[in-house]
C-alpha cells in the first residue's frame, strides 16, 4: 500500500463498529479513500457515505475498537506500488509484504496497525535508460531498462497520468524507487515506480481479438479446451475437484511471461506450498526459478474479509502494469467465489438490498469489470501486452446454477468444469469433457497448426467425436452391460477408454507427466488413433474384438506420459501395435 | 468500571444497553441478574450510546433491571502446561473438582491470522494404524481433516482410535515418547453420554494426563458453543507453538456450533444466507479451521480433526459444504457400509487427504504408496459401478474381468477398510494387505502403478481365497 499522503482532508471520530465495518462521523471523505481507523491506525476504505455517516470497511481485525476513536483520511484512493521488486513477493490483498510483516511484527501471527510499502523504498536498483536528453516521451512510452529479476526486465514508464514531454535529464546508475531517474522539461519527475488506484484499470489504446495460445502444457486444456493468450477463463467445482491444483499446473507451466497468482480466501498452506515450491521449480520456456517470473497475493481465508475483497484488484493491477511493458500475463485468482462472498458479508452489514442468494445487486456488473480487464492489447505506448484471467469458482454444494457460477459463464469465453464423480474415481484433472468449452479453438487453430501440426484440429475432432459416441454408448451399457452391444460399439468404448486414461488424465505430480508440451499432447493422441484405426482394420478382416483388446501392446497406451523419452517410446508402441494386430489377420 | 443498569431489550441470546462511554468491539461483558447470577458475554456492535451484546449461557432470568459490566478487553483464555490433565467447561472453567488454573499467560481466544509466509509445509506422515486413513487419506502433522459423519453412526469409535494410536513413525522410538500428541478435546453440544464414552476412554487408555478437556454439553447453552472452540484452540496453540507439544484437537460436533451460529444471526435480524446459515459462517469457520498447521521455526504443531454429523446425510448441506471447502480434505463415514458391520464404516471414495502427496512416498512411508493408493481408488470406483449393473443383469452377464473387480470392491471393504477399533495396522501392513488385493487383478490392469514396483510387490500365485483376518 502507498506511503505517500498529500492532501490530507478533515478527520472524524468512529460512530459504530461491528465487525469489518465501522462508520464515522464528521469525516471529511470520498468514496474509496484509504482512512486509518482507530487508536492503532487500522487501514480501511470508504463504501458509503451518507449524510454526516461515512462507512468504512476496515481491512484489519477491528477488536476492541470503540466508538469516539478518531479516524484519519489520507485523501488517497486504495493504490498500489507499482516497480521493482513485485515479482518474487509475497503480499496480503493491500499489498502489504507478508515477509516485511513478519519481520516488523516480530510474530508468526498478522498482527493490526502495521502497514508496509508495497516495493522497498530503500533498494537501490541498477537503472538503464533509454532515452536521451532532448527525447519527446509521451505517457506510456519506455524511459529506461531496471533487471528486476533473472527473468524479467522492468521497464520504467512515463506513467499514463503524466503529461509527457521533452527529457531534460537522464540518470544511469543505482537508485532508489523513489529518486527520479527522468526529469522532463515541464517539471515532471519519473521514477521506477508509480502509484495506481487499484479499482481503476490502467489505459489502453485498443483491445484485439486474441490469437496466439496460452499454451499450458495440460493435455485437456490444450488439446480440447485451449485458453488464448488475453482470454478468460472459470473453474468451477466442488470441494476436492481439482481447481487450486489446476491453477497451480497454470501458474507453473503456461508460456506467459508474468504470473500472477491471488489467493482469495483459500487455504493458507496452499499458499506456503507455492512460496515452497517455486523457487526450486524451473520455468520451463527459460529454465530460471519460477519464483522470478511470479507475484503472489495471499489472502486467506482467515484473514480480514475487506483485504480478501480488495485483493482480486491488486492482482489485476500488477497485471496490467506487466502488460503495459508489452509482456503476457497471466492471472489466476482462487476463488472468485470468496471475492463475491467477501463483497455479500460487507453488502449485509451495510444492510444494502440484497439481490440473488443474498449476493449484492452489484455482483454481476464486478465481475464482469475484472474479467474486461483481461484481454489482448495494444498499449499505449505501442507494444502488445496481453491478461489472461483465470477463476476458480466455489459453487456451493458444487451446484453450477448458482450466482457467481451463472454470472462467470457470463462473461469468460473458457469454460473448465470440474466434475466430483471424476474426482471420486481419481480421475485428475477432473474436467468433465461433455460440459467444458472453449470459445477460442477456431481462432487458435492456426497456430497449433502452424507450430505443431497441421492435423490438430482434425485429430481434435476425432476425439470429441469417440468422447461424444461413448457418453451415448455408456447409457445403453449401463442397462445391457458391455457384452451385449456389437463389436464395433465395443472397440469404440475400448479406444475411448485409453483417450480417457491415457490422454485426458494427467498427474499433477509425476514429474514426467505434470507438464506436457504440446507436441508430446498431440503425439499421444495421434498414437490413440493409431491403436483405433488397426483395431478396426483386424476387426473388419474378422478378428473378433476380444482378441483385438487384448493385444500385449495397448496397455502400454497408459504409459506414455510418464515416459522419461516418450518419442522413443511412441514409435516403438506404435510399430509394436501394428505388428501385434496384423499378425492376428 | 462502570455498572449500568439500562437494559434496553432483550432478544434471543442478545441484549441491548445503553451506555454513556464507548465501548469496544468484541469487548467482554458481565450481566449481573437480579438474582445475582453473574453471566457472560460479548459485544457484537457498538455504537455511541448503545452496543449489542450477546450473552453466552443465555438470556434466561435476565430482565431490564440486571446490571451490566464491561470488562474492557475482549475474551482471553488463561494458558499454562498445567491444564494437561484437566477438564473444563465450554467457557473455559474447570470442572474436574481440581485447583485452580493459575495462567502462565492469557491469550486472546480469537487467534490472529496466522501468516501465510510464517507457515512451514505440513509433510510429516502421522501413522494412524487405521487402513482407510493410512492407505488412502493419509495424514500429516498440522492438517485439518474432518471427519464427515451422520447421526449414529460411529464416528466418535473412529475419533478415539485415532488419538489412541496415532504416532509418527521415525520418532517412536524417542526416549521421551516424543511421538505422542497431546489432545485437545473440544465437546460442543454433544450428550452426556457421549461425553462419558470420550472420558472413560481418555481415563482407560491414561490418554487424560496429555489431554485438556473443554465440554460443552447438549443441556449447556447454545451460544457458549461459539467460544468453545476458540478458547481449544488457542489452548493447542500455545502448547504447540511454545511449548513444543505436537497437538490433536478434536472438536465434536462442528454442526452443533454452525446451529449456534445460525441462531445468533437469526437473534439479530441478519439477512440470511443459504439454508438460513449466516453469509459470514465460510469465513467464520474458517477462522477456526485454519488454527491447524505448522509454523517455521517452531517444534510443535497443530492436527485438527474436527467431527460433524451432516444433516440427511447431505454432504452439500452447508455445514459439510463449507467445511469441505477450507479444511484439507475429509474422512466420509457411509451408513451403507456401517449397516454391513464394516468398522470403521469409511467410504475412501468420497473421501480425501489433500496433503497426503507430499507426506508419502520413499523415505517417508513407502515408495509405492502414492502407485498402490491410486490403484486401490480406481479399482474399488471400477468395482462400485458395476455394483449397479450387476442388480440389473446379474454376474453372469459380466465378463470375467469385470467380475474380478466386483470381487475385488468386496474384499476391498472386508479386509482392507473393516479392521475393527482395536486393530493397529503399521503402514507396512496396510499396504501388504493392499497388494494382496491388488493381485487379484490381471498385471494389465494396474496401470497405475509402476511397472517396476509391480515386479517387486504383484503376488504371482495368488489363490482365489486368501484366508480373511
Ligand atoms: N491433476 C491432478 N493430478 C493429481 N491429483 C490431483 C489433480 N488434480 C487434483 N488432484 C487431487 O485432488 C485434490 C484436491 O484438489 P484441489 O485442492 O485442487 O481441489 P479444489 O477444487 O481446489 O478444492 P477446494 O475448493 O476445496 O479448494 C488434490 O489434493 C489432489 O490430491
Ligand atoms: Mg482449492
Amino acid at each position: 500500500m502507498s506511503q505517500t499522503q498529500e492532501s490530507v482532508r478533515e478527520d472524524g471520530i468512529i460512530a459504530s463498529v461491528s465487525g469489518p465495518v465501522v462508520t464515522a462521523r464528521d469525516l471529511d471523505a470520498r468514496m474509496n479513500d484509504v482512512v486509518y481507523v482507530g487508536d492503532e491506525g487500522l487501514m480501511g476504505e470508504v463504501i458509503e457515505i451518507e449524510g454526516d455517516i461515512t462507512t468504512i470497511q476496515v481491512y484489519e481485525e477491528t477488536s476492541g475498537v470503540g466508538p469516539g476513536e478518531p479516524v484519519e483520511n489520507t485523501g488517497d484512493p486504495l493504490t498500489v506500488d507499482l516497480g521493482p521488486g513485485l515479482l518474487d513477493t509475497i503480499y496480503d490483498g493491500v499489498q502489504r509484504p507478508l515477509d516485511v510483516l513478519e519481520t516488523k511484527m516480530g510474530s508468526p501471527y498478522l498482527d493490526r496497525g502495521v502497514d508496509a510499502p508495497g516495493i522497498e523504498l530503500e533498494k537501490e536498483w541498477e537503472f538503464d535508460p533509454t532515452v536521451e536528453v532532448g527525447d519527446v516521451v509521451e505517457p506510456g512510452d519506455v524511459v529506461g531498462v531496471v533487471e528486476e529479476t533473472v527473468t524479467i526486465d522492468l521497464k520504467v514508464m512515463v506513467p499514463p497520468d503524466f503529461e509527457g514531454g521533452e527529457v531534460d535529464s537522464v540518470e544511469s546508475g543505482s537508485f532508489t524507487v523513489t529518486e527520479p531517474v527522468v526529469t522532463l522539461d515541464n517539471g515532471e519527475e519519473i521514477t521506477m515506480r508509480q502509484e495506481w488506484p487499484v479499482r481503476e484499470a490502467r489505459p489502453s489504446a485498443t483491445k484485439k481479438t486474441p490469437r496466439k495460445p496460452l499454451v499450458s502444457g495440460q493435455r485437456i486444456l490444450d488439446g480440447l479446451f485451449p485458453i488464448a493468450k488475453g482470454g478468460t477463463a472459470a473453474i468451477p467445482g466442488p470441494f476436492g475437484s481439482g481447481k487450486t491444483v489446476t491453477q497451480h499446473s497454470l501458474a507453473k507451466f503456461a508460456d506467459a511471461d508474468i504470473i500472477v497468482y491471488v489467493g482469495c480466501g483459500e487455504r493458507g498452506n496452499e499458499m506456503t506450498e507455492v512460496i515452497d515450491d517455486f523457487p526450486e521449480l524451473e520455468d520451463p520456456s527459460t529454465g530460471n526459478p519460477l519464483m522470478a517470473r511470479t507475484s503472489l497475493i495471499a489472502n486467506t481465508s482467515n484473514m480480514p474479509v475487506a483485504a480478501r475483497e480488495s485483493c482480486v484488484y491488486t492482482g489485476i493491477t500488477i497485471a496490467e502494469f506487466y502488460r503495459d511493458m508489452g509482456y503476457d500475463v497471466a492471472l489466476m485468482a482462487d476463488s472468485t467465489s470468496r471475492w463475491a462472498e467477501a463483497m455479500r458479508e460487507i453488502s449485509s452489514r451495510l444492510e444494502e438490498m440484497p439481490g440473488e442468494e443474498g449476493y449484492p445487486a452489484y455482483l454481476s456488473a464486478r465481475l464482469s469489470e475484472f474479467y474486461e480487464r483481461a484481454g489482448a492489447f495494444e498499449n499505449i505506448n505501442g507494444t502488445e501486452g496481453s491478461i489472461s484471467a483465470i477463476g476458480a469458482v466455489s459453487p456451493p454444494g458444487g451446484d453450477f446454477s448458482e450466482p457467481v457460477t451463472q454470472n462467470t459463464l457470463r462473461i469468460v469465453k473458457t469454460f473448465w468444469a470440474l466434475d466430483a464423480d471424476l474426482a471420486e474415481r481419481r480421475h485428475f484433472p477432473a474436467i468433465n469433457w461433455n460440459e467444458s468449452y472453449s470459445l477460442y479453438k477456431e481462432q487458435l487453430d492456426p497456430w497449433f497448426q502452424e507450430n505443431v501440426d497441421d492435423d490438430w484440429p482434425v485429430e481434435r475432432q476425432w476425439a470429441v467425436d469417440v468422447l461424444d459416441e461413448e457418453g451415448e454408448l455408456q447409457e445403453i451399457v449401463q442397462l445391457v452391460g458391455k457384452d451385449a452391444l456389437p463389436e464395433d460399439q465395443q472397440l469404440t468404448l475400448e479406444v475411448a477408454s485409453y483417450l480417457k486414461e491415457a490422454y485426458l488424465q494427467q498427474n499433477a505430480f509425476n514429474p514426467n507427466d505434470m507438464y506436457c508440451p504440446p507436441e508430446k499432447t498431440f503425439a499421444m493422441l495421434t498414437t490413440i488413433h493409431h491403436f483405433n484405426d488397426e483395431a478396426f482394420k483386424a476387426l473388419e478382416a474378422g478378428v473378433p474384438v476380444e482378441e483385438i483388446i487384448s493385444i500385449d501392446a495397448a496397455p502400454r497406451l497408459n504409459r506414455i506420459a510418464v515416459q522419461d523419452d516418450w518419442k522413443e517410446f511412441i514409435a516403438e508402441l506404435e510399430a509394436d501395435i501394428q505388428e501385434q494386430l496384423r499378425e492376428l489377420y | 468500571m462502570k455498572e449500568y443498569q439500562t437494559i434496553s431489550e432483550i432478544s434471543g441470546p442478545l441484549v441491548f444497553a445503553e451506555v454513556d462511554e464507548p465501548i469496544g468491539y468484541d469487548e467482554i461483558v458481565e450481566i449481573e441478574t437480579p438474582e445475582g447470577e453473574t453471566k457472560r458475554g460479548q459485544v457484537l456492535e457498538s455504537s455511541e450510546g448503545v452496543v449489542a451484546i450477546q450473552v453466552f449461557e443465555g438470556t434466561t432470568g435476565i430482565d431490564k433491571n440486571a446490571s451490566v459490566r464491561f470488562l474492557g478487553e475482549t475474551m482471553k483464555m488463561p494458558v499454562t502446561e498445567d491444564l494437561l490433565g484437566r477438564v473444563l467447561d465450554g467457557s473455559g472453567q474447570p470442572i474436574d473438582g481440581g485447583p485452580d488454573i493459575v495462567p502462565d499467560e492469557r491469550h486472546d481466544i480469537v487467534g490472529a491470522a496466522i501468516n501465510p509466509y510464517s507457515r512451514e509445509y505440513p509433510e510429516e506422515f502421522i501413522q494412524t494404524g487405521v487402513s482407510a486413513v493410512d492407505g488412502m487419506n493419509t495424514l500429516v502433522r498440522g492438517q485439518k481433516l474432518p471427519i464427515f459423519s451422520g447421526s449414529g453412526l460411529p464416528h466418535n469409535d473412529l475419533a478415539l482410535q485415532v488419538a489412541r494410536q496415532a504416532t509418527v513413525p521415525e520418532e517412536a522410538d524417542d526416549e521421551d515418547g516424543g511421538s505422542e500428541f497431546a489432545v485437545i478435546f473440544g465437546a460442543m453440544g454433544i450428550t452426556a453420554e457421549e461425553a462419558n464414552e470420550f472420558m472413560d476412554d481418555f481415563e482407560r487408555t491414561g490418554a487424560l494426563e496429555r489431554s485438556v478437556v473443554f465440554m460443552n454439553l447438549a443441556d449447556d447453552p447454545a451460544v457458549e458453543r461459539t467460544v468453545t472452540p476458540r478458547m481449544a484452540l488457542t489452548t493447542a496453540e500455545y502448547l504447540a507453538f511454545e511449548k513444543d507439544y505436537h497437538v490433536l484437537v478434536i472438536l465434536t460436533d462442528m454442526t452443533n456450533y454452525c446451529e449456534a451460529l445460525r441462531e445468533i444471526g437469526a437473534a439479530r435480524e441478519e439477512v440470511p444466507g443459504r439454508r438460513g446459515y449466516p453469509g459470514y459462517m465460510y469465513t467464520d469457520l474458517a477462522q477456526l479451521y485454519e488454527r491447524a498447521g505448522r509454523i517455521k521455526g517452531r517444534e510443535g504443531s497443530v492436527t485438527q480433526i474436527p467431527i460433524l454429523t451432516m444433516p440427511g446425510d447431505d454432504d452439500t448441506h452447508p455445514i459439510p459444504d463449507l467445511t469441505g471447502y477450507i479444511t484439507e480434505g475429509q474422512i466420509m463415514m457411509d451408513r451403507d457400509l456401517n449397516s454391513q458391520g464394516v468398522q470403521p464404516p469409511v467410504n475412501v471414495l468420497p473421501s480425501l487427504s489433500r496433503l497426503m502427496d507430499d507426506g508419502i512416498g520413499e523415505g517417508l512411508t513407502r515408495e509405492d504408496h502414492a502407485d498402490v493408493s491410486d490403484q486401490m481408488y480406481a479399482a474399488y470406483a471400477e468395482g462400485e459401478d458395476l455394483r449397479d449393473l450387476v442388480n440389473i443383469v446379474g454376474r453372469e452377464a459380466l465378463s470375467d474381468l469385470d467380475n474380478k473387480y466386483l470381487d475385488f470392491a468386496d474384499r476391498f471393504e472386508d479386509e482392507f477398510v473393516d479392521q475393527g477399533y482395536d486393530t493397529n495396522r503399521t503402514i507396512e501392513e496396510t499396504l501388504e494387505i493392499g497388494w494382496d488385493l491388488l493381485s487379484m487383478l490381471p498385471k494389465d490392469e494396474l496401470n497405475r502403478v509402476d511397472e517396476e514396483l509391480i515386479e517387486a510387490h504383484y503376488r504371482e500365485e495368488e489363490t482365489e481365497e486368501v484366508a480373511a483376518d
